[in-house]
Protein backbone atom coordinates (compact mmCIF):
# COMPACT_ATOMS: atom_id res chain seq x y z
CA UNK A 1 0.00 0.00 0.00
CA UNK A 2 3.06 2.60 0.86
CA UNK A 3 4.76 1.35 -2.32
CA UNK A 4 1.32 1.98 -4.03
CA UNK A 5 0.79 5.60 -2.58
CA UNK A 6 5.02 6.44 -3.24
CA UNK A 7 4.46 5.21 -6.91
CA UNK A 8 1.25 7.63 -7.18
CA UNK A 9 2.59 10.89 -5.41
CA UNK A 10 6.04 10.16 -7.91
CA UNK A 11 3.84 9.88 -11.19
CA UNK A 12 1.97 12.68 -10.19
CA UNK A 13 5.32 14.97 -9.15
CA UNK A 14 7.09 14.38 -12.78
CA UNK A 15 3.59 14.94 -14.56
CA UNK A 16 3.55 18.55 -12.86
CA UNK A 17 7.33 18.96 -13.47
CA UNK A 18 6.36 17.91 -17.13
CA UNK A 19 3.44 20.34 -17.63
CA UNK A 20 5.48 22.95 -16.04
CA UNK A 21 8.49 22.68 -18.44
CA UNK A 22 8.42 25.02 -20.90
CA UNK A 23 6.99 24.49 -24.33
CA UNK A 24 8.81 25.03 -27.84
CA UNK A 25 6.59 26.51 -30.28
CA UNK A 26 6.96 26.17 -33.97
CA UNK A 27 6.33 29.88 -36.09
CA UNK A 28 6.37 28.72 -39.26
CA UNK A 29 2.69 27.87 -39.64
CA UNK A 30 1.35 25.70 -42.01
CA UNK A 31 -1.69 28.02 -42.16
CA UNK A 32 0.20 30.89 -43.45
CA UNK A 33 -1.53 33.52 -41.48
CA UNK A 34 1.83 34.47 -40.02
CA UNK A 35 3.27 38.02 -41.05
CA UNK A 36 5.26 40.53 -39.98
CA UNK A 37 3.64 43.87 -41.77
CA UNK A 38 5.61 46.95 -42.08
CA UNK A 39 4.44 51.21 -42.75
CA UNK A 40 7.20 53.82 -43.44
CA UNK A 41 5.20 57.31 -44.69
CA UNK A 42 5.81 58.79 -47.75
CA UNK A 43 4.31 62.12 -49.39
CA UNK A 44 1.72 61.13 -51.62
CA UNK A 45 0.71 57.66 -50.18
CA UNK A 46 2.57 55.61 -46.90
CA UNK A 47 4.28 52.65 -48.02
CA UNK A 48 3.18 50.01 -46.62
CA UNK A 49 3.40 46.25 -47.13
CA UNK A 50 3.88 42.82 -45.55
CA UNK A 51 5.94 39.48 -45.25
CA UNK A 52 5.01 36.09 -44.84
CA UNK A 53 8.17 34.20 -44.77
CA UNK A 54 8.10 33.66 -41.21
CA UNK A 55 10.05 30.70 -39.32
CA UNK A 56 11.88 30.06 -35.37
CA UNK A 57 10.95 28.58 -32.59
CA UNK A 58 10.02 30.06 -29.10
CA UNK A 59 10.29 28.47 -25.66
CA UNK A 60 7.34 29.57 -23.38
CA UNK A 61 6.20 28.36 -20.03
CA UNK A 62 2.46 30.11 -18.88
CA UNK A 63 4.14 29.18 -15.04
CA UNK A 64 7.48 30.90 -15.89
CA UNK A 65 6.54 33.96 -18.27
CA UNK A 66 9.86 35.41 -17.88
CA UNK A 67 12.15 32.54 -18.66
CA UNK A 68 10.57 32.89 -22.04
CA UNK A 69 13.49 32.85 -25.07
CA UNK A 70 13.37 31.85 -28.92
CA UNK A 71 14.44 33.63 -32.48
CA UNK A 72 11.68 34.82 -34.92
CA UNK A 73 13.13 34.92 -38.63
CA UNK A 74 11.38 36.58 -41.47
CA UNK A 75 12.50 35.92 -45.33
CA UNK A 76 13.55 39.11 -46.55
CA UNK A 77 12.59 38.47 -50.49
CA UNK A 78 8.88 37.55 -49.00
CA UNK A 79 8.21 41.55 -48.31
CA UNK A 80 5.64 42.51 -50.25
CA UNK A 81 4.03 45.98 -51.17
CA UNK A 82 1.17 46.60 -53.60
CA UNK A 83 3.10 47.97 -56.43
CA UNK A 84 5.88 45.44 -58.09
CA UNK A 85 8.16 48.01 -59.20
CA UNK A 86 8.34 49.56 -55.21
CA UNK A 87 8.86 45.61 -54.48
CA UNK A 88 11.59 45.28 -56.51
CA UNK A 89 13.29 48.16 -55.18
CA UNK A 90 12.48 47.15 -51.76
CA UNK A 91 14.54 43.64 -52.65
CA UNK A 92 17.26 45.80 -54.38
CA UNK A 93 20.80 46.42 -53.05
CA UNK A 94 20.02 49.82 -51.84
CA UNK A 95 17.26 49.13 -49.39
CA UNK A 96 17.04 45.49 -47.92
CA UNK A 97 19.67 43.41 -50.31
CA UNK A 98 17.73 40.32 -49.98
CA UNK A 99 20.25 38.39 -52.61
CA UNK A 100 23.00 39.83 -49.89
CA UNK A 101 21.04 39.33 -46.39
CA UNK A 102 18.32 36.87 -46.82
CA UNK A 103 16.47 36.93 -43.63
CA UNK A 104 15.25 39.19 -40.90
CA UNK A 105 16.15 37.94 -37.43
CA UNK A 106 14.74 38.45 -33.68
CA UNK A 107 16.45 36.75 -30.86
CA UNK A 108 15.16 37.40 -27.31
CA UNK A 109 18.10 38.23 -24.85
CA UNK A 110 15.82 39.58 -21.85
CA UNK A 111 12.17 39.64 -20.35
CA UNK A 112 11.22 42.51 -18.26
CA UNK A 113 8.11 43.86 -16.73
CA UNK A 114 5.67 40.52 -17.11
CA UNK A 115 2.48 40.71 -16.62
CA UNK A 116 0.24 37.50 -16.84
CA UNK A 117 -3.82 37.95 -16.48
CA UNK A 118 -5.41 34.31 -17.37
CA UNK A 119 -4.11 33.16 -20.61
CA UNK A 120 -2.52 36.13 -21.58
CA UNK A 121 0.92 37.35 -20.49
CA UNK A 122 2.56 40.99 -21.86
CA UNK A 123 6.17 41.84 -21.38
CA UNK A 124 8.99 43.87 -22.44
CA UNK A 125 11.53 41.95 -24.46
CA UNK A 126 15.33 42.98 -25.17
CA UNK A 127 16.31 41.03 -28.30
CA UNK A 128 18.71 41.45 -30.79
CA UNK A 129 17.13 42.72 -34.39
CA UNK A 130 19.70 41.73 -37.10
CA UNK A 131 18.16 43.55 -40.63
CA UNK A 132 20.48 43.94 -43.45
CA UNK A 133 23.44 42.51 -41.92
CA UNK A 134 23.33 44.67 -39.01
CA UNK A 135 22.48 43.98 -35.52
CA UNK A 136 21.06 46.03 -32.62
CA UNK A 137 19.68 45.62 -29.52
CA UNK A 138 16.14 46.26 -29.10
CA UNK A 139 13.04 46.26 -26.62
CA UNK A 140 9.80 45.89 -28.08
CA UNK A 141 6.43 45.36 -26.22
CA UNK A 142 4.97 41.70 -26.72
CA UNK A 143 1.56 40.47 -25.75
CA UNK A 144 1.30 36.61 -25.62
CA UNK A 145 -1.82 34.50 -25.93
CA UNK A 146 -1.81 30.93 -24.82
CA UNK A 147 -4.44 28.94 -26.58
CA UNK A 148 -4.22 25.02 -24.38
CA UNK A 149 -5.08 22.10 -26.42
CA UNK A 150 -6.52 24.74 -29.95
CA UNK A 151 -4.16 23.13 -32.34
CA UNK A 152 -6.57 20.15 -33.21
CA UNK A 153 -8.87 22.45 -33.93
CA UNK A 154 -6.53 24.50 -36.78
CA UNK A 155 -5.20 20.85 -37.93
CA UNK A 156 -9.20 19.32 -38.52
CA UNK A 157 -8.00 16.81 -35.40
CA UNK A 158 -5.08 15.78 -37.31
CA UNK A 159 -2.02 17.04 -34.44
CA UNK A 160 -3.01 17.60 -30.95
CA UNK A 161 -0.97 20.17 -29.10
CA UNK A 162 -1.14 23.94 -28.22
CA UNK A 163 -0.71 27.44 -29.90
CA UNK A 164 0.70 30.43 -28.72
CA UNK A 165 -0.14 33.82 -30.63
CA UNK A 166 2.41 36.54 -30.36
CA UNK A 167 1.84 40.26 -31.22
CA UNK A 168 4.05 42.88 -30.88
CA UNK A 169 4.24 46.68 -32.63
CA UNK A 170 7.55 48.64 -32.19
CA UNK A 171 8.88 51.24 -34.54
CA UNK A 172 12.60 51.48 -35.69
CA UNK A 173 14.77 53.89 -37.97
CA UNK A 174 15.72 52.23 -41.20
CA UNK A 175 19.30 54.31 -40.32
CA UNK A 176 19.98 52.52 -37.94
CA UNK A 177 20.21 49.13 -39.65
CA UNK A 178 22.05 51.02 -43.01
CA UNK A 179 18.87 51.49 -45.42
CA UNK A 180 19.31 53.96 -47.32
CA UNK A 181 21.22 55.82 -44.39
CA UNK A 182 20.04 59.64 -44.45
CA UNK A 183 19.09 59.43 -48.10
CA UNK A 184 15.54 60.59 -49.83
CA UNK A 185 14.21 61.34 -46.13
CA UNK A 186 11.98 63.76 -48.19
CA UNK A 187 10.32 60.72 -50.06
CA UNK A 188 10.32 57.92 -47.87
CA UNK A 189 10.33 58.18 -43.80
CA UNK A 190 12.82 57.40 -41.66
CA UNK A 191 10.99 54.95 -39.10
CA UNK A 192 9.42 51.90 -40.62
CA UNK A 193 6.22 50.76 -37.97
CA UNK A 194 6.08 47.32 -37.48
CA UNK A 195 3.36 44.81 -36.28
CA UNK A 196 4.16 40.99 -35.93
CA UNK A 197 0.78 38.61 -35.74
CA UNK A 198 2.47 35.42 -35.35
CA UNK A 199 0.89 32.10 -34.21
CA UNK A 200 3.01 29.38 -33.01
CA UNK A 201 2.02 25.69 -32.15
CA UNK A 202 3.68 22.77 -29.87
CA UNK A 203 3.13 18.92 -30.84
CA UNK A 204 1.90 16.92 -28.48
CA UNK B 1 -11.63 61.82 -91.51
CA UNK B 2 -8.31 63.86 -91.98
CA UNK B 3 -5.28 62.56 -89.82
CA UNK B 4 -5.54 65.15 -87.67
CA UNK B 5 -9.09 65.13 -86.71
CA UNK B 6 -8.65 61.08 -86.18
CA UNK B 7 -5.57 61.85 -83.42
CA UNK B 8 -7.74 64.38 -81.81
CA UNK B 9 -11.05 61.27 -81.55
CA UNK B 10 -7.63 59.31 -80.13
CA UNK B 11 -7.37 61.72 -77.84
CA UNK B 12 -10.38 62.08 -76.20
CA UNK B 13 -10.89 58.74 -76.15
CA UNK B 14 -7.66 57.98 -74.19
CA UNK B 15 -8.78 60.84 -72.00
CA UNK B 16 -11.91 59.01 -71.27
CA UNK B 17 -10.85 55.53 -71.08
CA UNK B 18 -8.23 56.86 -68.71
CA UNK B 19 -10.38 58.19 -66.10
CA UNK B 20 -13.09 55.53 -66.42
CA UNK B 21 -10.62 53.02 -65.71
CA UNK B 22 -9.19 55.00 -62.61
CA UNK B 23 -13.10 55.80 -61.27
CA UNK B 24 -14.10 52.33 -61.84
CA UNK B 25 -10.70 50.79 -59.95
CA UNK B 26 -11.69 53.02 -56.97
CA UNK B 27 -10.14 56.32 -57.92
CA UNK B 28 -7.12 55.42 -56.17
CA UNK B 29 -4.98 58.51 -55.06
CA UNK B 30 -1.97 56.83 -54.28
CA UNK B 31 0.43 55.10 -56.70
CA UNK B 32 -0.98 52.32 -58.90
CA UNK B 33 -0.84 48.71 -57.25
CA UNK B 34 -0.92 45.78 -59.43
CA UNK B 35 -1.43 43.22 -56.66
CA UNK B 36 -4.43 44.04 -54.25
CA UNK B 37 -3.54 43.25 -50.36
CA UNK B 38 -6.11 40.41 -49.09
CA UNK B 39 -6.47 39.46 -45.62
CA UNK B 40 -8.35 36.49 -44.20
CA UNK B 41 -9.93 36.12 -40.34
CA UNK B 42 -8.13 32.91 -38.61
CA UNK B 43 -11.11 32.55 -36.12
CA UNK B 44 -8.73 30.30 -33.63
CA UNK B 45 -5.65 32.69 -33.40
CA UNK B 46 -8.04 35.75 -34.52
CA UNK B 47 -4.49 36.86 -36.09
CA UNK B 48 -5.62 38.30 -40.10
CA UNK B 49 -3.82 36.87 -42.29
CA UNK B 50 -2.60 39.08 -45.47
CA UNK B 51 -1.57 37.86 -48.40
CA UNK B 52 -1.48 39.79 -52.22
CA UNK B 53 -2.85 38.87 -55.64
CA UNK B 54 -3.14 39.76 -59.02
CA UNK B 55 -4.73 42.62 -59.77
CA UNK B 56 -4.91 46.50 -60.93
CA UNK B 57 -5.84 49.59 -59.01
CA UNK B 58 -5.14 52.59 -61.31
CA UNK B 59 -3.08 55.02 -58.95
CA UNK B 60 -2.97 58.64 -59.92
CA UNK B 61 0.80 58.18 -61.66
CA UNK B 62 -1.71 55.95 -64.21
CA UNK B 63 -3.17 59.38 -64.94
CA UNK B 64 -0.54 61.51 -65.02
CA UNK B 65 1.23 59.09 -67.72
CA UNK B 66 -2.55 58.76 -69.25
CA UNK B 67 -2.77 62.45 -69.57
CA UNK B 68 0.34 63.17 -70.97
CA UNK B 69 -0.17 60.76 -73.81
CA UNK B 70 -3.41 62.59 -74.30
CA UNK B 71 -2.05 65.97 -74.26
CA UNK B 72 0.92 64.89 -76.73
CA UNK B 73 -1.83 63.03 -78.93
CA UNK B 74 -3.96 66.63 -79.28
CA UNK B 75 -1.34 68.98 -79.64
CA UNK B 76 0.04 66.80 -82.74
CA UNK B 77 -3.29 66.32 -84.39
CA UNK B 78 -3.64 70.55 -83.61
CA UNK B 79 0.17 70.96 -85.24
CA UNK B 80 -1.36 69.19 -88.21
CA UNK B 81 -4.73 71.19 -88.08
CA UNK B 82 -3.07 74.03 -88.41
CA UNK B 83 -0.40 72.76 -90.90
CA UNK B 84 -3.32 71.73 -92.86
CA UNK B 85 -5.65 75.25 -92.84
CA UNK B 86 -5.14 77.25 -95.74
CA UNK B 87 -3.53 80.27 -95.02
CA UNK B 88 -5.85 83.76 -94.52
Amino acid sequence: MKTSLLLASLLASSAALLSAAPQSFDFKDPKGVNSAQFRLDAPLEAISGSGNGIAGTVLFDAAHPSALSGTITLQTASLNVPNSMMREHLHSADWLDAAQYPEITFTTRAVNDVTANGATTQAQVTGDLTVKGVTKSITVPVTLTALPGKLADRTGGQMQGDLLVLRTAFTINRSDFNIMPGQVTDKVAEEISLTLALAGAAVK
Amino acid sequence: MTFSRLLRFLSGTVLLATFWTWLSTGAHFGWTQNQIRVTELDEITGIEAVRFVPGFVAGVDFLAVAGTATALLFGVAWWLGRRAAPHA
